[in-house]
């Protein structure tokens, strides 16, 4: 069944009946493993991947480096978890390194993202600082280049 | 070339047919824009890590010529990879030459093993050069037909009826190109036994050896008993690592023998080029996750490819190795060669006819599927819709049982 992850995750939109042919298993089986996998939480989502320069407005994505006090007992987990569920937040990752947290903040402009750290992020008990990054070009996210070029090209027929 | 040039062209090249891949490979360029299931190579380009030690050994000037056998320490790698994958010990001193491709090993072996008018076996189909490069040896190329009864495989007992005193060369490549079929190791142990009993030389072109599925493992005739000192074992880059146009390939064989076939290498090659040498031993030392991530796309493709002609009514077997599939087109009442130019004129598919690859191949079309999914889709839908548009009428054909 790994194979069938595999491929999940490089095409989540293919249907089961296209999965079921490129595997070698029933529809039926494909169905009732993913189900499984929703369910367990193997699997959280389906999304698109979409590139933002080419929407009419991509808004701006910073990357936050957040320096946080563990809490005895329970680490870093609570802290994160409450910077984890502001809407805006489309990543976070506890890091080793210089810094604890590290963020990914969407938004409509510079200033919202401006806005939620300091009223939301700096403000709340824990966060010793942050440290505020904008992302300027996107060349590859997910595993797809933004301008792909294709590789030479081959004969149309060979031996 | 001006028509006064041509009566000065040897007889014996002139004998030769022209290849019915290259007439269609016309035909497709004609065509405009064709989705081609015609290649015979990966879709994949080589892998980065390769690709960035030939550049490396270039900006370090590694432009000189190597050793006639090929540089010691990609020969060491092979002699390594062999004994790993096969189980056979060759010595990287005097039983390993690498050559310009598969191609060229089978030449030399060729050459250096036959008299005028010996016979070398082989099955058809099968891939285009065996029987030219056999007649431009001075040898004769002996055809045992495999039939679509065994999905394309040899079988020991057809083998024994084509041997004559004449008899010389076993030829064996499986998995094969164009129809995917593996080899039963039964059969190969019964070619094994033939081959001692009538004391012939074996050629086994294990070009296909990695591309294997359904966990399937692939024994070479090399390592059974009494083999190794009367077998070639041949082997490149091309197809497992992505690597065709680095053109690079080798064969292990007995001293004798490699120093026979050496003995032409080293007045019609010299060597072959040091850039895909350097890159060849980047392939055998680190390129095994890469190699297999392309296995298995490929063997995603063979389930999809499989499924969808067989669901297009084009019966089709499960090829166990490479990645060609071979349908069966009989259901259209075409011949290969009518199948193949009407589905490219109608659908803008190219496939290449079956008996491109020898007589036996008609009924039947190759389909490689080296391509991408998306690409590969939608040549199979619209080959499934030339397929139902074209069906003979289910009532005028023969029950099957």
């Amino acid at each position: 069944m790994d194979a069938l992850l595999d491929l999940l995750t490089k095409d989540s939109r293919l249907s089961p009946e296209d999965l079921a042919a490129r595997l070698n298993l029933t529809a039926a089986e494909v169905k009732a493993q993913t189900a499984a996998w929703e369910a367990d939480g193997t699997i959280l989502g389906y999304q698109a991947v979409v590139d933002p320069e080419k929407t009419a407005n991509g808004g701006v994505t910073a990357l936050i480096e957040v320096r946080l006090t563990p809490e005895r007992g329970g680490g870093f987990d609570r802290l994160a978890e409450r910077v984890a569920k502001f809407d805006q937040v489309s990543t976070c990752w506890l890091m080793s390194g210089g810094y604890d947290l590290a963020v990914v903040v969407q938004a409509a402009s510079l200033q919202e993202v401006a806005r939620f750290v300091a009223e939301k992020l700096s403000t709340l008990g824990g966060v010793l600082s942050t440290v505020t990054h904008f992302q300027l070009k996107i060349y590859k996210q997910n595993g797809f280049l933004s301008a792909p070029v294709p590789d030479g090209s081959r004969l149309p027929i060979t031996p | 070339m001006s028509s006064s040039v041509k009566p000065k062209i040897a007889d014996r090249i002139q004998a030769i047919p022209r290849s019915g891949i290259r007439e269609f490979f016309e035909l497709v360029l004609n065509a405009g824009d064709v989705i081609s299931l015609g290649v015979g190579e990966p879709d994949f380009s080589t892998p980065w890590h390769i690709r960035e030690a030939a550049i490396y050994s270039l900006e370090k000037g590694q432009t000189s010529y190597t050793s006639n056998l090929g540089l010691l320490e990609l020969r060491k790698s092979i002699s390594k990879y062999v004994s790993k994958k096969f189980h056979v010990d060759y010595d990287p001193a005097r039983e390993v030459i690498v050559t310009v491709g598969v191609s060229e090993a089978l030449d030399l072996a060729f050459r250096a093993l036959l008299n005028p008018g010996e016979e070398v076996i082989y099955h058809e189909p099968c891939y285009v050069s065996y029987s030219p490069t056999i007649y431009m040896a001075y040898g004769v190329p002996v055809a045992v037909e495999t039939s679509a009864d065994d999905d394309f495989a040899l079988r020991a007992a057809a083998v024994e009826k084509a041997i004559t005193p004449k008899t010389k060369v076993i030829m064996l490549n499986f998995p094969t190109n164009p129809t995917g079929a593996v080899m039963d190791p039964k059969e190969l142990q019964g070619i094994a036994d033939l081959a001692i009993k009538h004391d012939l030389i074996v050629i086994t072109d294990e070009i296909y050896s990695e591309l294997l599925y359904d966990e399937r493992t692939h024994p070479s005739i090399t390592a059974l008993p009494g083999m190794k000192e009367r077998t070639i074992l041949m082997h490149g880059f091309s197809k497992a690592f992505a690597m065709t146009g680095f053109r690079l390939g080798y064969a292990c064989a007995p001293p004798e023998l490699t120093e026979a076939m050496m003995k032409i290498h080293q007045y019609s090659m010299l060597c072959a080029g040091i850039t895909a040498q350097v890159a060849a031993i980047e392939a055998l030392e680190h390129g095994a996750a890469p190699m297999e991530e392309m296995r298995k796309a490929y063997w995603r493709r063979r389930n999809l490819v499989v499924s969808k002609l067989n669901g297009a009514g084009l019966k089709t077997f499960q090829p166990g190795g490479a990645f060609y599939a071979f349908p069966d087109i009989r259901s259209t009442g075409m011949t290969s060669r009518e199948f193949a130019t009407r589905l490219l004129e109608e659908e803008k598919v190219a496939v290449v006819p079956g008996t491109a690859f020898g007589k036996a191949g008609e009924g039947f079309v190759r389909a490689c599927y080296a391509t991408d999914e998306k690409q590969l889709t939608i040549a199979l839908d619209r080959i499934a819709a030339f397929a139902q548009r074209h069906r003979k009428s289910l009532i005028t054909l023969a029950p099957t049982p």
